[in-house]
């Protein structure tokens, strides 16, 4: 997919994470703002790269702002602002191609 | 040198302090020593004034200069001013290399950084720091070292000589003109100043610090005058809005309150739960809740506490006007409810030494039967962590924490399975500051482990069927399944700070904090 426009998913809440992204052309750019990046820093990186590989984002540039999110929730943000920059709102493949 | 709880402590800390590694919790046991005394300045003219117009005349008077060791204790929390004023006016006079031996600092000594910075203030001892000063020091702004110790192992510092303060600041709620000194009255109302006796009693030079002068004699008296030099009189010593706030509401949250029920089963399951028991807990939500929940079995099953100690809240004075309690010995009010019911005839102020010193002829926390605690991280030794946050930085303190533990004869510790992502139960926890050989029991949101040292307690509950049992590594396990196994905070080399062991050996060290760089 491509990043047609910025998007936004998810919060600052505690155990939430908010992730922004936006078009670029210069394959993926990573940032990251967490409260347990010394524990999951990495981690994080790992589950967000393999997410826009699964929905085959090839450039994007994505900010993460982290409050302790689970791998689950991470997942679950970073495929919603992809969806949102392509403001595709039916037909998510829930549990289908982003699985 | 690897120590006791398998931390290496590097030699050039050992050299640089002459502490010996922990050695386990018993080492100094049967220790004999002698007290270090006070020069002590006599005052026998009857025509000679303690009393002194200023701050900065009083530390004239003091013969305040660069190196010096000064003391101040924590009863005014974040509501304290004395601290803050009297090293504004050490750094007017530039004054500098000066050790700083509180008996915790918080928040409210942020104004302390750029003292830090500039090398006014270079050596930190503290039961442990929050705030800019924590994060101040986590990155190697302190030229020195700071050294964090427990209530009991500052008394015994002080006893034993190895720190020797040069001028002591006792923040005194009310005083005459001769210092007297007492916790209770005036504006800045603390209750107690058990923290400072020892200062009263050990340090070179005294200083009473008060915005509430009254008739002499000021008594009973809580330090007596026979150990205060000078009385200054000031405009404000505390806030009182944030010295004592009222009681926590009781909590709400069903995973504290599933906590507190699995804790007080173990307790009533315990051995130790007969009439005349002794108890200690914190002023967590967990800890209040489990409190509440036992008085309602002490009154149904008729079983009254022998004594409660520590720090206090409501819910320990309630116990104490319910008749549940026998007596409460203070060392601290953390609200209005405790600073309200130390006027009881029944709850008596106890200084920090009598509370937990391990280096006298016994203390209250050896007649513990239980403590409940707290931590931020637990690991599958027991090892507890009180002190360094999961991002590396010194954001607590150790308080009564190892004293009680090791004095108790059932420690239990609350804390959720998981703090936001991050496992509280652990492989290794960041930094030692209670040894696992003293901790008997964790409590999680998840399950309870028993520490298999503790086979008597094992054996205790074999029977009881309403208390998830899971081993230590059970519970880690199942935080590593939700979470992922957390990789470790990424330090410097630089040793910032060290864990004292509350006998005065070398738990473990805190270092320089890094920032995080991705491993690919």
């Amino acid at each position: 997919m491509e990043i047609l426009k910025p998007a936004v998913a998810g919060t600052l809440e505690s155990s939430d994470a908010m992730v922004t992204v936006e078009p670029t052309d210069n394959g993926i750019e990573f940032e990251l703002n967490s409260t347990v990046i010394h524990q999951y820093g990495n981690e994080i990186k790992r589950i967000v790269m393999e997410t826009l590989d699964r929905l085959s984002v090839t450039n994007a540039k994505i900010t993460v702002v982290d409050k302790g999110a689970l791998n689950c929730t991470l997942k679950a943000r970073v495929e919603c602002a992809v969806f949102r920059a392509n403001d595709q709102k039916e037909n998510l493949p829930w549990g289908g191609a982003i699985r | 040198m690897i120590n006791k709880v398998g931390r290496d402590i590097p030699e050039e800390i050992l050299e640089q302090t002459g502490k010996e590694v922990y050695q386990g919790y018993l080492y100094k046991d049967g220790t004999e020593y002698v007290k270090h005394g006070p020069v002590t300045k006599v005052v026998m003219d009857h025509n000679k004034s303690k009393l002194v117009d200023s701050i900065h005349d009083v530390l004239v008077k003091c013969g305040i200069k660069d190196g010096m060791t000064l003391s101040f204790h924590h009863h005014f929390r974040e509501g304290d001013l004395v601290v803050n004023m009297v090293m504004e006016e050490i750094h007017k006079m530039g004054i500098k290399d000066l050790t700083i031996c509180a008996s915790s600092l918080g928040k409210a000594h942020d104004p302390l950084v750029p003292m830090i910075e500039d090398g006014t203030i270079t050596n930190i001892q503290s039961s442990g720091v929050r705030g800019k000063i924590g994060e101040a020091i986590s990155h190697g702004k302190l030229k020195g070292l700071a050294t964090m110790r427990s209530h009991g192992g500052r008394v015994r510092a002080l006893l034993t000589g190895e720190t020797i303060v040069d001028i002591a600041f006792i923040g005194a709620p009310t005083c005459d003109d001769y210092g007297n000194c007492r916790g209770i009255g005036g504006k800045s109302d603390c209750g107690v100043l058990s923290y400072s006796v020892v200062d009263g009693n050990h340090a070179n030079k005294v200083v009473a610090i008060t915005d509430c002068l009254v008739p002499f004699p000021n008594f009973p008296a809580h330090i007596e005058m026979t150990r205060i030099d000078y009385v200054c009189v000031v405009d404000a010593i505390g806030q009182p809005e944030k010295i004592a706030t009222g009681a926590a509401k009781p909590t709400t949250d069903v995973r504290k309150l599933m906590m507190a029920d699995y804790c007080t089963k173990f307790v009533i399951n315990a051995p130790y739960f007969k009439d005349g028991f002794s108890y200690q807990t914190g002023v967590g939500g967990a800890s209040i809740a489990s409190t509440n929940s036992l008085m309602k079995i002490m009154e149904e099953r008729g079983i009254k506490m022998g004594f409660g100690v520590g720090g206090l809240t409501k819910s320990m004075c309630d116990l104490l006007d319910k008749g549940l309690v026998n007596c409460l010995l203070d060392t601290q009010d953390f609200d209005l409810d405790a600073v309200k019911n130390v006027k009881n005839a029944r709850h008596f102020r106890i200084s920090a030494g009598a509370y937990a010193n391990p280096f006298n002829k016994g203390a209250f926390v050896n007649k513990l039967d239980y403590v409940i605690l707290a931590a931020l991280e637990v690991d599958v030794n027991f090892n507890c962590n009180v002190v360094v946050g999961s991002n590396g930085i010194i954001t607590g303190a150790q308080g009564g924490h190892p004293d009680t533990a090791a004095g108790a004869k059932c420690t239990i510790v609350i804390s959720p399975l998981l703090q936001g992502r991050i496992p509280a139960i652990c492989t290794d926890v960041t930094t030692v500051t209670t040894p696992g050989e003293t901790i008997d029991v964790v409590i999680t949101d998840y399950g309870v482990a028993i520490n298999p040292l503790r086979q008597d307690l094992i054996e205790a509950m074999k029977d009881v069927d309403d208390i998830p049992f899971r081993t230590i590594e059970e519970l880690r396990d199942m935080a590593y399944e939700i979470a992922g196994e957390p990789e470790k905070v990424q330090f410097g080399d630089r040793v910032v700070g060290i864990i004292e062991s509350r006998d005065g050996t070398i738990m473990d060290v805190v270092r320089e904090i890094k920032p995080f760089t991705f491993s690919e």
